[in-house]
């Protein structure tokens, strides 16, 4: 069993003026075999936090840890953690001319395998994965993400979670942009993966349609940079009905 | 026997077209107050069937353009002795045909070079460019009508080569030439792709690949002479700059004379700068005379590494410098997968990580 440990964790930006702060004091701890959604709005920080646990450089720690069974997160460098074990299915997945599909996952996975995998299986790995995902062969040869559709994007990251196996994946807006069909089935995606590896997932969305198919343990409301109040899957359901208002002070 | 006078003057480097060159690296080559012997620049060491090659008196060789290049100018005035690569006309020949240079011994010397490509024909050149060659040159290339010619010119000279050169194509009706272009290695490398057309439904392809590091001086200035109707040219050049004092120049010039209707062209070029100190010029120019065209375009751009696309693939696992290396090799992939001969994609490719591997990238 493994687990993520969120403290006090403080973030700023950079900007023209000087740092904006964005993340005020997030608590968090995630075991494994665990999911816990998070919902917010627009804004409070919610990707700050998925990127910050991932290392973008953009984002400046100031305060708080994250720790993944007590090993100092945010002293590793962003490839260091996902050998560690920690994914990040992002909201916007980045588009990397020139670099196929094929060469991008085996270069992951070996990184992350720490030995490239063997010839016969690998291609039948991989073969298996994105049928599950009703991915067309073809993307293995297309360039990284590039002219990808938002929906194909996204399950492109769910087929990098299937491969890389991490122990914590963080699923930044997976939801968002696809059909009611790609929503079933990166769901399920990601279900497999949580049954087979016991995976602790964190969650963000900014609807209860796929807590239908990903169950929660926990549903957090997060604004103004933290988390404002914490609860199980019923909390989902108030805040599709009423809204974050009363969450967000003046 | 000359029959030309030395009048060109020596540029001084105010000119709009030496003002990016380095007069003082080029070892005399544009100094017409220095005396540059002539070679014979190429050996065929395997003659295929279907290709001739010999060397032919300049008394039996009209230029197959006008020049305004001045070290150009003084290839011609001062070469007697022509080499001469010519394809048969209906021939295919399937293998590259390797044009391997004679080394002069560092002396700098003046060459001049032409290649016919007979009426469908179907071949590709390679020219390989190693050694520490101080050479000034000329390659005139003339596709007949419906010849397909790939011309491929490898610079991977010695650090102190000095190379100035003309590979100057007139494409005949329905004849496609395409062209890469790489140059990695030399302290100077000036080249001029030029291409004009003789004949309707031509087309051009012009590719390019460059690496400069520290010191080298790695310019191309493409001119594209749209002068008759219905032709074709695309142009694409990227390159990658490290190291103090690393400097591309590229330079595309297009011209679309008032006759040229029906032109499509569409040029590109890109640089991607890996470090500090190093400076990467680019001079797109487009001049159309007639708007009865099918498209005339033109982007480039020069900036940094893409720190999004990095911690995309960091966050997979893999360490910052196989990430880079990955970027770049993506950034170059493009243009090298299309040359279409693996042997040589895979050299070219090799020679680039090679340039990233003494880099430190
Ligand atoms: N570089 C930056 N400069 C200034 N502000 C920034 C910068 N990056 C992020 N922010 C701000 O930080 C806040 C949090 O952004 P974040 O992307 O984490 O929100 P979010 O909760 O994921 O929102 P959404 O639901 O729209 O995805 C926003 O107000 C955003 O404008
Ligand atoms: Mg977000």
């Amino acid at each position: 069993m493994s687990t993520l440990e969120i403290k006090n964790l403080q973030v700023s930006v950079a900007t023209e003026t000087g740092f904006t702060e964005i993340l005020r004091g997030v608590d968090l701890t995630i075991n494994s075999g665990e999911t816990h959604a998070i919902m917010g709005p627009n804004g409070s920080g919610k990707s700050t936090l998925a990127y910050s646990i991932a290392g973008h450089p953009k984002y400046t720690i100031t305060g708080g840890s994250v720790t993944l069974d007590g090993a100092d997160v945010l002293a590793m460098t962003v490839d260091e953690r996902a050998k560690a074990g920690l994914f990040l299915a992002m909201q916007y997945p980045v588009e990397v001319p020139g670099v196929s599909v094929t060469n991008f996952l085996r270069t992951a996975v070996t990184a992350i395998r720490g030995e490239a995998p063997k010839v016969r299986t690998w291609v039948g790995e991989v073969k298996t994965a994105m049928a599950a995902l009703h991915m067309d062969n073809s993307f293995a040869e297309r360039n990284l993400n590039e002219g990808f559709s938002g929906g194909e994007k996204k399950r492109h990251e769910i087929l990098q979670l299937e491969l890389l196996r991490p122990k914590f994946a963080i699923l930044d807006e997976t939801d968002s942009g696809l059909d009611v069909d790609a929503l079933r089935i990166v769901s399920e995606g990601v279900n497999r993966v949580a049954e087979n590896s016991d995976l602790g997932i964190l969650l963000i969305t900014h609807y209860t349609r796929i807590l239908r198919y990903i169950k929660p343990d926990f549903v957090h409301v997060f604004a103004g940079g933290r988390i404002v109040e914490e609860g199980g899957p019923e909390l989902a359901d108030k805040l599709e009905e009423k809204g974050y208002a009363e969450y967000i002070s003046a | 026997m000359s029959t030309l006078t030395t009048n060109y003057l020596t540029p001084t480097g105010r000119e709009e077209d030496w003002r990016f060159t380095p007069l003082s690296r080029l070892a005399g080559l544009h100094d017409s107050t220095v005396e540059i012997g002539e070679g014979v620049a190429f050996d065929l060491s395997i003659v295929p069937t279907g290709v001739s090659f010999e060397i032919l008196d300049r008394s039996l060789v009209t230029a197959s353009s006008k020049t305004k290049d001045l070290v150009i100018s003084r290839v011609r005035e001062t070469v007697t002795q022509i080499a001469k690569l010519a394809i048969a006309a209906n021939s295919e020949i399937a293998d590259p045909i390797y044009l391997n240079r004679k080394a002069s011994g560092g002396k700098p010397i003046f060459s001049r070079t032409i290649i016919n490509a007979g009426a469908n024909s179907h071949a590709t050149l390679v020219v390989e460019n190693i050694g520490t060659e101080i050479l000034g040159e000329e390659i005139e290339i003339i596709l007949e009508p419906g010849s397909h010619l790939t011309f491929i010119s490898l610079q991977e000279w010695d650090t102190q080569a000095v190379h100035v050169g003309r590979h100057h194509a007139v494409i005949g009706k329905d004849a496609s030439f395409k062209s890469f272009v790489v140059t990695i290695g030399g302290s100077v490398v000036r080249l001029l792709p030029t291409v004009e057309y003789s004949g309707q439904g031509s087309s051009a392809e012009l590719n390019g690949v460059y690496f400069a590091t520290e010191g080298q001086h790695l310019e191309h200035r493409i001119h594209v002479d749209h002068n008759i109707p219905n032709a074709k040219s695309r142009v694409n050049y990227k390159g990658a700059l490290s190291g103090n004092n690393a400097r591309t120049v590229w330079i595309g010039d297009v011209y679309i004379h008032a006759a040229a209707e029906g032109t499509d062209t569409y040029e590109l070029n890109r640089n991607l700068l890996l470090s500090d100190g190093a400076r990467a010029d680019s001079v797109p120019n487009l001049e159309i005379e007639t708007g009865e065209i099918v498209g005339a375009g033109h982007a480039s751009t020069t900036g940094r590494f893409d720190d999004e696309q990095l911690f995309y693939l960091q966050s997979r696992g893999i360490s910052a410098d196989i990430a880079r290396r990955l970027v770049i090799r993506g950034f170059f992939s493009d243009i090298i997968g299309r040359i279409g001969i693996p042997a040589i994609e895979e050299r070219v490719m090799n020679r680039i990580d090679a340039e990233l591997e003494s880099v430190g990238v």
